[in-house]
Order: C-alpha cells, then structure tokens, then sequence
C-alpha cells in the first residue's frame, strides 16, 4: 500500500490527476503526520483546514478536468511569508498575534496554483540564526539522529529549519524557505533534501518580512530537485509590487530538466578547501566530482579569491539593512506594544524593541546600528558594498572558465542543539560556503550526496550564472541520481 | 576599533531598543568580537572599485501616477495595538 507522506510534490501531482487517490486523503495524511509530530517544533502555526478545502477544490477540479499545476498538493510555508487570515510572526515575539489581510505574492502564487497549506513553520527569529535556536517559539528540532548511541537533539539547520525538518520527517512534500545567507542551501543540507535560491529577483519579496533586502529571496525545498523545479516554476515570476522582481518570463524548469551534463565545465574553486575542513566534507566533494564527470561534464579548477572575505562582508551589509528594515516594528501600527507606566512615545518604542526582538535579533539591529552611525558608515558600509562588488566580479570572471560551480554546502553535518549557540561568531562561520553566492546574487542549490561517519546527511551546492537555474537543477538531478541518496530518519518522535 | 558601553548605549539608543547596565555590559565583548571579525575588511585593497548597488542589473520602473489601492481603513488598523477614530493612537507627545 502506497504510504500518502513518501509521495514527492510531483507523485502526488501525477496520482492524483490519475486518480490514484485522492487529493483528501493525501491531505488527511499529512495532517495527521503533522499533528503527530509535535515533538520536532516544526509547525508554529497547523492549518488542516486549508489543506482540506484546497484538497477539496483539487477532486473538485479533476472531475471537472480543471487541474492546476499543483492541484492536490498541500505544502509548508515557512513563517516569514504573509498568509491572510493566518498569523504570521516571523518566529518573533514582535509579531505574535500578527494577522496579515493578505497573501505574499509568492503564497499566492502557490494557492492560485492549486496548493494548500499544511501549517506556518518555524524558523530562526526573523530568518537570523543557522540553527533555529532563535525563535520566540523553541527550536525546531531535526529529526535525524547520530548513529552512535547518544540522542543528541540536533539542529535542522536555519533559518529554515521549519521547513528542512518539516519535509525531511514527511511531515510535508514540500515547503517554502527564503535564503539570505544560505537560510535555504545550509538547513536542506543538514536534513538530506534539495533546496534552491534563485537568482535574485525571481521571486517576489512582496509579503514576506523583509531581513536584508539585497539578498533575501525566496525558493522551494523539497525532496528532490525534480520537486524544486515544480515549485520554483509557481513561485517566481515579475511582480509590479517589488521594485526588485525581474521582468522575465519564467522557463519550464521542470520540462527541461536533463542529468546530462555533456559539454558542461564544473568549476572547483580552490578556495573553498578552507583551513580545518572535516575530512569526510574533502570526500564528499570528490564524490561529487566524480559524479558530474559520470554525467558528463568536464572539471577544472577556478579560483575565487575573495572568498575569504564574503562572510565579513555579509556580516556588516545584513545587518545595516536589517537594522533599517527592521525600524518599521516600533509598537505603532501592527504587533507588540510596550507602554510602560507614563511613557512617552520614545520610551514606549525603546520599551516594545526591547521586549518584542530577541537576542540575535538586537545582536545584529545594533551592529547594523553601528556600521551605518556617523563617521563608521564609510568605514563599514561602503568597504562592505566594495568588496561586495569584488565577490561579484569574481564568480564572473569564474564563470568565464566554466558554468557551474560545485562546493560542499556547509562545513560539517548537522551539530547539536545548544552547540555553538554561546558563541555567535562561530555560529556565523557555518555559512561559509554558502554567503558568497547570496552576496553575488547567484543562483545555487544544495542536493543530499551521503552521510558522515555519523550517518547524518551532508550536502553539496552547485552554483549557477546569474538566470541559469536550468544549469543549477540539471546538475543536481546528475548528482541525485548517481549518488542515490535513499537515507532518511528513523521515526522517533 | 572598539566599543565601550558608553557606545553600546548610544547605539542602543539610535536603535530605540531598551537595554539595561547588565545588558549593554553583556554587550561590549559580543560586539566587539564581532566588529574585531569584520575589521579584516580593510585589508582588502578596493582602490577604483564602485560600491555594488544591485547584485543583478534592473532598471527601476515608475508606475502610472493614479492610484491603484485604498479605501481599506479597516485592514489597516486591523492589526494595530491601539487604534482610535480611525487612526492609530500613541502616548501624547505634545503637552
């Protein structure tokens, strides 16, 4: 008998329309698979009944033969997207309570689309934090386990962990997450699905809470890369709502996708073998080199050379713009207020701030705060956007020598919760492979290529030109097939 | 460069977040290992290099100047913490 939860997005798809089953029952079991998890965190927020009446319209549809794309499908969205009439936080305090009259664009989009909404998922507070220690409402926690004995809560990685640890425990086919810094690439690769960013600009930012507005997009996770193809085809395209949305048609991703790598160069920048790598990280990226040349493509050796300074880069330039966007939660107009006993307006937006914003979250307003304060912004910010532009015109030049780039995506597996939270410059190390693409504005995956000597899943990036998703999902799909991950967590929970 | 409490209380105050002694003395060492990390920037050689803007080339587009939203009062307050007579309301700041 077909067990509902294991179907990917485009299983659930094809059964449906075939009648396989029905769009309800496959919402019935992922509801139940949902409210029976609520050790892992991973839903801030379970909507069943959204799932059912889009599960509803979709054999509603078939029997009218008015199928839409993802008729039938019923998905996560992680907590940063707006979903009317359903609470959105952000995982903050700040917003706890917070319900938006309308759609993000790219919620939209999916609904339109046929899809319904299993449930908001966690994440790190405001989408800062690689762990998911960060949220007002308790981490997520992943639902793999080391194999040594030890019951180690692990992260699912962050910021979307909700989302990583949603899809890896079949607790839905697919969900949304939204990459700033590697919030998409670094938590699919600690639970062993696939995850794209997109080239900035595909998706709308419209309706999702802004962190860092120069490098924040949206992209799908899901099990496989075909799924990610199925889903990124819906969330993207020209929105007139954001100044930043590309005007270009959206391809047929998912039609084109080819594991045939023939005539492709792999690029292996040099600079990736950082100081102290784990062994079995080195191993995975000759694996996956040895994949891509399985698949045709030949390998050569590129050199990036600003490498080293994308993540202090990344840490002055998300900060300053998240101090800025972050100045619209002052008690006013929508979420918490402070009003302490006879004060002032000054007193009661420094009073709700304090209460409705989390450590990290001060963390980075205030160093944001301090680069951008007079006299420190020419010093921080500018330097910043100038290196920036040399990060950028490195991949360019890289990509003179070849189409891809293959790294690993983070340095390690998965660590355990509480790990490296007491240290946030180490926690901001873990973004290492994955910031420089964000900083570039790069599209890049991350797709499961095997486990360490722990059986956790670790997994590799493949960065594209700019507008070359194609390039992106082909060469995951070349490396999802002949690396045929099949690992997944034992149920525990 | 470093900073003192002094300072952390000053940024805290540009930020309009609350922060008690114990926090800004919290503080001090946290942005200072942070702000330390990111000091390696100006080794970086950026002589002739513009500033990057955008990350991937757009023009910014201008709409039609009529007005395409409105009339929606009540889902703009909806959310507010204190709303009154259709706006939202706040501490008296004139006496």
């Amino acid at each position: 008998m077909t067990v509902l939860t294991d179907l990917t997005v485009a299983q659930i798809r094809d059964g449906v329309r075939d009648g396989a089953f029905s769009a309800r029952e496959v919402a019935e079991a992922f509801n139940a698979a949902v409210a029976g998890a609520k050790a892992l965190n991973a839903y801030i927020v379970e909507t069943p009944d959204h799932a059912l009446a889009a599960a509803d319209a979709a054999d509603k549809a078939r029997g009218e033969g008015a199928l839409k794309p993802l008729s039938g499908v019923p998905i996560g969205m992680k907590d940063l997207f707006a979903t009317a009439g359903v609470q959105t936080t952000a995982a903050s305090h700040m917003l706890e309570g917070f319900v938006p009259p309308y759609d993000a664009t790219v919620a939209a989009k999916l609904f339109e689309a046929g899809a319904g909404m299993l449930g908001k998922l966690n994440l790190d507070q405001f989408a800062m934090g690689s762990s998911n220690e960060t949220s007002y409402f308790g981490n997520v926690v992943s639902p793999w386990r080391r194999n040594d004995g030890g019951n180690a809560a692990l992260a699912p990685g962050g910021s979307s962990g909700g989302s990583s640890a949603a899809i890896a425990a079949r607790l839905c086919p697919a969900a949304t997450g939204t990459d700033t810094g590697g919030s998409i690439r670094q938590p699919a690769a600690f639970t062993g699905i696939s995850g794209i960013k997109p080239t900035y600009g595909r998706c709308s930012r419209w309706g999702i809470v802004a962190f860092a507005s120069s490098l924040d997009q949206a992209g799908p996770m899901a099990r496989d890369v075909r799924d990610c193809a199925i889903l990124l085809e819906t969330m993207s395209g020209f929105d007139p709502k954001d100044a930043t949305s590309l005007d270009l048609p959206v391809p047929n991703w998912e039609k084109l996708l080819s594991a045939d790598l023939t005539g492709k160069k792999i690029g292996i920048p040099k600079e990736y073998r950082v100081e102290g790598m784990p062994a079995e990280i080195e191993a995975l990226w000759e694996k996956g080199i040895a994949l891509v040349k399985d698949a045709g493509a030949e390998v050569v050796s590129v050199s990036l050379p600003h490498t080293s300074y994308a993540l202090a880069t990344y840490y002055i330039i998300a900060p300053a713009e998240a101090s800025s966007n972050l100045a619209r939660y002052d008690g006013v107009r929508y979420g918490l207020r402070d009003l302490p006993d006879g004060a002032n307006l000054q007193d009661m937006y420094a009073a709700t701030r304090a209460e409705g914003f989390g450590p990290e979250v001060k963390r980075r307003i205030l160093i944001g705060t301090y680069v951008l304060s007079a006299g420190y912004y020419d010093a921080y910010y500018t330097k910043a956007q100038r290196v920036r532009a040399l990060i950028a015109r490195d991949f360019e030049q890289a990509f003179e020598q070849c189409d891809l780039l293959l790294t690993p995506t983070a340095p390690s597996a998965a660590f355990a919760l509480g790990e490296k939270n007491a240290d946030p410059l180490a926690m901001y190390l873990n973004d290492v492979f994955t910031v420089p693409a964000s900083l570039a504005g790069l599209p890049a995956m991350s797709v499961p290529a095997g486990l360490d000597e722990k059986g956790l899943p670790l997994g590799l990036q493949i960065i594209g030109r700019p507008l070359d998703e194609q390039g992106v999902l082909d060469a995951g799909l070349a490396i999802e097939q002949r690396a045929g991950f099949a690992a997944r967590p034992e149920q525990w929970w | 460069m470093s900073v003192d409490a002094a300072t952390v209380r000053k940024i805290a105050s540009l930020a309009r977040i609350a922060a008690t002694e114990a926090e800004v003395e919290a503080m001090v060492p946290e942005l200072n290992n942070i702000l330390g990390f990111i000091e390696q920037l100006s080794e970086v050689d950026t002589t002739g290099v513009e500033p990057l803007a955008a990350v991937i080339p757009n023009h910014l587009r201008l709409r039609e100047d009529k007005v395409t939203d409105g009339g929606i009062r009540e889902k703009v307050l909806q959310n507010a913490p204190q709303a009154e007579h259709g706006f939202f309301a706040v501490p008296k700041v004139i006496e």
